[in-house]
């Protein structure tokens, strides 16, 4: 569209001041609550993701391949303990641990629990897990090669059992064989997670590699980035240093927890329908101002067409107008919603249950909106879109319009 | 060359239950640098004739040519580039867009002609000057006097130099002084530029510059008068 045509159409929305203004000022709301919920969710999500990788699985894993579908003890990644070193020295980041993992009976004076046993570095886990952060009584590991445990509240009400009592873990190890050791309960953590406070323990990674036979083995070394954008960059670097021929893999968190993924997406495809509904009505308020617009000025029409203006262009230029009176309303949109979310995002906001729920889920109490780019354009650019598809139906009546029968209609 | 050719053109409108006859087998030719009035009384068929002409509506029988070019079989695309590129057209009402001032309602025809902004500049201001409205460029339609609105839309309608020239009633709201100003503004460039025009009046003034009047009433043409004009 040219010079005139555009000033045209920004004219034309102000003929009628206080209806493009309503019209705009339902844009603006509609897209200041986008924006903020938008945001809100983001922000929400990137939390969620935080603390369940912090507490699961990290942003990143070297495994042996076939191990995340299958954890059988032989499926390892040898010398697990240099290979984190290696990484940590290469990239520059301490937030890389080495762990392994097995299945075992775990009993105490007077029970028996199955359980997942996990190997760490008690000096690194602690950058990239939250769960030594979770330990309520006692303390978390310290000692590479100490007889040491820690176990999940529920487990420790289970087993009867307390700090400084002994527990007795028996498995198989990696060549099968029987595995079996005597260690002391040193810290009880609660994360929140019923699952993982139940049947989940942790001992120290030298001591897990003795007691099941490892050979120095692991399962996988856990890498956590910055931020969760940064992930897939690292994941290229972390494959690109690791040793040739051993065939190992590198897993983002997205496939290693895919639940987690799916929750999120479905949250955000439920809250859709919600903002759907927004921006139908927004839609609908556009269409009658513009139809209302359109109607007045059919004798005008008329005669620009009798000018040799072709339908098609005034539909463009109908068309115009919305897009115009949308980016005035994203503008200002964007402008109000940023600045809210700005805002809440620095000092974070809560509501009546809020802290109680999210403690159950090792959650903060208060929300901080993601201030984002996707979080302040996504709502305001489909408002903007839905904006201008509203007004096809004003545009297209055009094409229907006789200059002599358009020319005789009244202003 | 004609510049106009009508032959057998027949339209019948309804007004509610009633059948109005527009246009009565109507046969007419109008040659190139014609300065022809169609003059009737009110309701005489004088504007159905000329938005025939112009396509802005299509006879229901009958056949037009424009400087050779059969236009009753064109399309609605077709019909709006003719208009576009061959014909000026001039309101009784003046017609002009009011959210635009005076020379962006000229220029917006060219730029719907493809016409680049310095050329659409320099004939504007050219047209704004040759119409006597130099200076008031600026003004939009309600700032400007019914006289200078009426400029206004004929520069709109000449500046793209049209071979032909369709005004209906085009003094009907102007005095005296200003409709003998809008005449001879016909006259001259019909007689410099060689502009065919075609208007649509009652008004006797108008038709004391015309070299031929055409005569109707009831849809049909019963005098076709030529002139000598002075």
């Amino acid at each position: 569209m040219s010079n005139i045509t555009f000033r045209l159409a920004w004219r034309n929305l102000w003929r009628r001041k206080r209806r493009t203004w309503l019209t705009v000022g339902a844009m603006v709301f509609s897209n200041i609550i986008l924006v903020f919920l938008i945001s809100m969710q983001l922000g929400m999500y990137a939390m969620m993701i935080e603390n369940t990788l912090r507490a699961q699985t990290g942003h990143l894993q070297v495994q042996a391949p076939g191990y995340k579908d299958d954890l059988k003890m032989r499926q390892v990644v040898p010398d697990v303990i240099d290979l984190a070193a290696k990484l940590r020295s290469e990239i520059g980041s301490d937030e890389i641990a080495a762990r392994a993992s097995a299945f075992a009976l775990v009993s105490s004076e007077e029970r028996s629990y199955g359980l997942q046993i996990s190997g760490v570095e008690p000096e690194f886990e602690t950058r990239v897990s939250s769960l030594p952060g979770l330990v309520t009584e006692g303390r978390f590991l310290e000692d590479a090669m100490a007889e040491e445990i820690v176990i999940g509240s529920v487990l420790a009400r289970n087993l009867r059992t307390g700090l400084g009592d002994e527990l007795t873990i028996i498995g198989s190890g990696r060549d099968g064989s029987f595995a079996a050791a005597v260690v002391t309960v040193v810290g009880v953590f609660e994360s929140g997670m019923p699952d993982m406070d139940r049947g989940f323990a942790e001992v120290p990674l030298g001591f897990f590699q003795d007691t099941f036979y490892m050979e120095g083995a692991g399962h996988s070394v856990v890498v956590m980035a910055p931020t969760l954008i940064q992930v897939g960059a690292l994941g290229g670097r972390v494959e690109s240093l690791l040793p040739a021929g051993e065939g190992l893999v590198v897993h983002n968190w997205d496939v290693l927890l895919p639940g987690l993924k799916q929750a999120i997406q479905a949250d955000f495809v439920s809250a859709w329908f919600m903002y759907g509904i927004l921006i139908i009505l927004v839609a609908f308020s556009v269409l009658n101002t513009q139809l209302m617009s359109v109607l007045e000025r059919t004798k005008e029409f008329g005669i620009t067409m009798s000018l040799g203006v072709t339908p098609g262009r005034l539909g463009r230029l109908v068309l115009l107008e919305s897009g115009l009176m949308g980016s005035l309303g994203l503008l200002l949109g964007i402008v109000f919603g940023g600045a809210l979310v700005a805002w809440l995002g620095h000092t974070g906001f809560t509501y009546p249950g809020l802290e109680e729920m999210a403690g159950q889920f090792n959650l903060p109490g208060r929300i901080y909106p993601q201030f984002s780019a996707i979080g302040l354009l996504m709502g305001p650019m489909i408002v903007l879109l839905a904006s201008v598809t509203a007004s096809i139906y004003p545009a297209v009546r055009l094409h229907w319009l006789e200059p002599v029968a358009a020319m005789r209609a009244a202003e | 060359m004609k510049s106009v050719t009508c032959k057998q053109l027949c339209k019948t409108y309804h007004q509610g239950e009633v059948e109005v006859i527009g246009l009565d087998h109507v046969d007419l030719e109008i040659n190139e640098g014609g300065f022809v009035c169609l003059s009737a009384p009110s309701g005489g068929g004088k504007t159905t004739l000329l938005n025939a002409i112009g396509g802005l509506d299509t006879p229901d029988s009958g056949k037009i040519w424009l400087a050779g070019e059969r236009i009753d079989t064109l399309g609605k695309g077709e019909l709006a580039n003719m208009r576009l590129h061959r014909i000026g057209f001039v309101f009784q009402a003046y017609n002009l867009i009011p959210v635009l001032t005076a020379r962006e309602n000229i220029e917006f025809v060219m730029e719907v002609q493809g016409v680049p902004a310095d050329e659409r500049e320099k004939r504007s201001t050219a047209i704004l000057r040759e119409v006597g409205l130099e200076g008031l460029g600026d003004r939009r339609p309600a700032q400007m006097s019914g006289g200078q609105q009426q400029r206004v839309a004929v520069a709109r309608a000449i500046v793209s130099k049209p071979a032909l020239v369709l005004a209906d009633e085009p003094t009907a709201n102007l005095d005296s002084h200003t409709a003998e100003q809008l005449m001879e503004l016909f006259v001259e460039l019909n007689e410099h530029h060689g502009t065919t025009f075609v208007i649509a009046t009652h008004d006797q003034r108008v038709m004391r510059y015309a070299k031929r009047v055409i005569h109707m009433l009831d849809g049909k043409v019963v005098d076709d008068e030529r002139r000598d004009v002075a």
